[in-house]
């Protein structure tokens, strides 16, 4: 137990400072505050698979480690669309996998935005279109950003979210916020 | 015996492990799988072909894994009536790839379960995606097809239906559990959500291209995926590789299970209720990832592995940043192992979690970290090394336990085992080119790849067209096999521990699906 205790207090907190890869990456921090300024502590996320490879979850995950500290910052994941103000969607969208996603948008409240995460979701990636395969997200869904890569780091996943908010800032952020 | 046959006939195929192949007829095939299900054989996988544009032909072939080599059964079927015989009763696992070959391609088994297993109506009954008269692009609305689950009856027994779109951030799938108060009595998976048609995208892509397709089959797993198919390619076009590029691949691929297994172990910890644990853990895969970004531009390795060799060489000063890395690894991991195994809550969820006994395990062919946490000694980089593990010659870690704390244990085991391993290979990068030419491919030739990936030996049939293209291409996750396991070790559980077992075996979806 006195260990871990050690261990806790030794860790500390990781989020701050990121040895950036790219260094036109504005820091962590600041993207955190500017999604805080819109969100408050409010934004809730569901996270939809729509045929992804895994690639992209992996990096969806890492959101949540102590580096990125996603929920620290008021922004998590929900179980339930429900409860979701943003939908993440990965993946090209698989043919199996197309009526879950539109029903998963469908249960969700107004109002909702769809990021697509990854190239695949972006833009369909290396997988095309074909008799498994619909390709992008947005030719599901309507679809409100994009973030590419494949799969895309933390950080860009972080901008996409913050591209999304601008834009709500600029239009329809709801009254209620 | 009537299948001398088995050991006197055969050709060895390219590939980066030993391999024969044996061209069989209907009777032979079936004699062959009773005589390969009484030695120590697991069938590896099933694929089938559409040969009729060569010689009126379909083709299946089934790939075992012998001690010593892999036996490729290949038998071809008259176009007008495409019915193998079943493997299902000696091989389970056959049942389900079985299914997936009649889906896809419209060869029909002589018995077993006739359900659909990658097609849930989203394309037409009749329609077979992998025949060559088959556009590559056509595609259908979906008419989602109704499935007919094992249904348990008795006394107080209700179901409880769970998915595709889970809870958290998972890979979809349908789970159905039949239970009673919270005990489970039955699961069964359904699975091919994330199907994408690789199998069909692959037809006709560059040889020297189609590599990147490899990687993006399951995204963890992208290092073992992509060399198994430059593995194939490689020994199809008698490449010969510098020892350079096949360290520097071993130090992938490495890494890879040393990422994963990070992962693992924090989320396991997270779903016995110890969060301390995926704090520290992802911290670590974290600070891997990113030195991975440094060293070789890729936090996961998409695209490291290249046909020929690596897509950069590793720098001298990288070399003994990842040393130091490796040191400050092996002492975090050993920390971090001693409060999991000081903590007596964490512990006593683990323990008898999941129980997967070694006999069933053994007798569903139970493939890779599964195996090894009951005690089945399996692991390809061993079994049959290929360069450059005859000469690192792993260790062989194995745990008999079957239940979740077995899995966690097995994964500290190989964590460290993985990094004696990159510390081997740091301590003696040999010099040379880290990427060699490929020449073009003669069209019409077989080659396969089988890697021992973190889950298990991923394996990639790749047969060549004309143009230097591909004609056919199979990949194998060892999932298929693991699977139906997963549906026996959480009978008897309650339904809360069902993520923290789901987890312990941590199975792929997208690698499965294809
Ligand atoms: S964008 Fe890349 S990582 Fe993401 S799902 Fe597609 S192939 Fe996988």
């Amino acid at each position: 137990m006195f260990e871990l205790l050690r261990r806790i207090r030794r860790t500390g907190i990781l989020d701050r400072p990121l040895p950036a890869s790219d260094s036109t990456d504005p820091a962590m921090s600041g993207l955190q505050e500017n999604l805080h300024a819109v969100f408050g502590r409010a934004l809730r996320i569901r996270h939809v698979d729509a045929g992804s490879c895994n690639g992209c979850e992996l990096e969806i995950h890492a959101l949540s480690n102590p580096y990125y500290n996603l929920e620290g910052h008021g922004i998590s994941f929900v179980a339930s669309p429900r409860h979701a103000d943003v939908l993440l969607v990965t993946g090209p969208v698989s043919v199996n996998m197309e009526e879950a996603l539109k029903r998963t948008w469908e249960a969700m409240p107004e109002p909702k935005w769809v990021l697509a995460i990854g190239d695949c979701g972006a833009c369909g990636g290396i997988f095309g279109n074909n008799y498994a395969t619909r390709g992008p997200v947005s030719d599901v869904l309507p679809v409100h950003a994009v973030v590419s890569g494949c799969p895309p780091s933390p950080q860009r996943i972080l901008h996409g979210l913050l591209q999304l908010t601008r834009q709500l800032d600029t239009d329809e952020l709801p009254a209620s916020r | 015996m009537p299948t001398e046959f088995l050991e006197r006939e055969g050709t060895p195929l390219p590939a980066n492990v030993a391999v024969r192949r044996v061209v069989v007829d209907a009777a032979q095939w079936t004699q062959s799988a009773l005589s390969l299900s009484g030695l120590d054989a697991r069938l590896l996988a099933l694929w089938g072909a559409d040969d009729r544009d060569v010689d009126g032909a379909f083709r299946i072939f089934a790939a075992f894994l012998l001690p010593d080599h892999v036996l490729l059964l290949q038998h071809a079927m008259p176009a007008a009536t495409p019915v193998y015989p079943s493997l299902a009763g000696w091989f389970p696992v056959a049942d389900r790839l079985q299914r997936a070959v009649y889906d896809l391609l419209g060869l029909k088994a002589g018995a077993g379960d006739a359900r659909d297993w990658l097609r849930h109506g989203g394309w037409p009954e009749q329609y077979f995606p992998l025949r060559r008269d088959v556009s590559l692009t056509q595609s259908f609305p979906v008419h989602s097809a109704p499935y007919t689950f094992v249904p348990v009856s008795g006394d107080g027994v209700h179901e409880i239906a769970v998915g595709p779109v889970h809870a958290g951030t998972i890979e979809p799938g349908h789970f159905r559990f039949s239970v009673v108060g919270e005990k489970v009595l039955r699961l069964e998976a359904r699975l091919g959500y994330t199907h994408k048609g690789v199998a069909k995208r692959f037809e006709k892509m560059p040889l020297q291209e189609a590599h990147r397709l490899a990687a993006r089959i399951c995204g963890d797993s992208t290092v073992a995926f992509s060399w198994a198919y430059c593995a194939a390619l490689e020994s199809i076009t008698d490449t010969e590789l510098s020892r350079r590029a096949v360290a520097l691949r071993a130090l992938a691929l490495e890494r890879e299970r040393l990422a994963n297994h990070l992962g693992d172990l924090g989320a396991l910890g997270n779903d016995a209720g110890f969060a301390f644990g995926l704090v520290q853990f992802s911290s670590l895969k974290e600070q891997l990832l990113r030195l991975n970004q440094e060293a070789f531009g890729q936090r996961y390795l998409f695209d490291y592995i290249v046909p020929g060799g690596v897509a950069t060489d590793l720098i001298t000063p990288m070399v003994s940043t990842m040393l130091d890395e490796t040191t400050r690894l092996e002492q975090e991991v050993g920390a971090l192992r001693a409060i999991y195994d000081d903590h007596a809550g964490v512990q006593d969820r683990f323990l008898d979690a999941g129980l997967l006994s070694p006999e069933l395990a053994q007798t569903h062919g139970a493939l890779g970290l599964v195996a090894r946490a009951c005690g089945i000694a399996q692991d390809v980089r061993i079994d049959l090394p290929w360069p450059p593990y005859d000469r690192l010659r792993p260790r062989r870690v194995l745990r008999i336990g079957g239940d979740v704390a077995a899995r966690v244990q097995l994964r500290f085991d190989e964590a460290m085992e993985s990094l004696r391993l990159c510390r081997m290979l740091l301590d003696m990068l040999p010099e040379g080119p880290s990427r060699v030419d490929v020449a073009a491919a003669a069209p019409g030739r077989l080659g396969l790849g089988l890697i021992e990936g973190w889950r298990g030996p991923v394996l990639i049939a790749l047969e060549t067209a004309a143009d230097d293209r591909v004609r056919r291409c199979h990949a194998h996750d060892p999932s298929w096999q693991n699977w139906p396991l997963l549906e026996h070790a959480i009978h008897g559980n309650i339904v809360p521990d069902f993520p923290l077992i789901n987890k312990s075996f941590n199975l792929a979806y997208s690698g499965h699906d294809g």
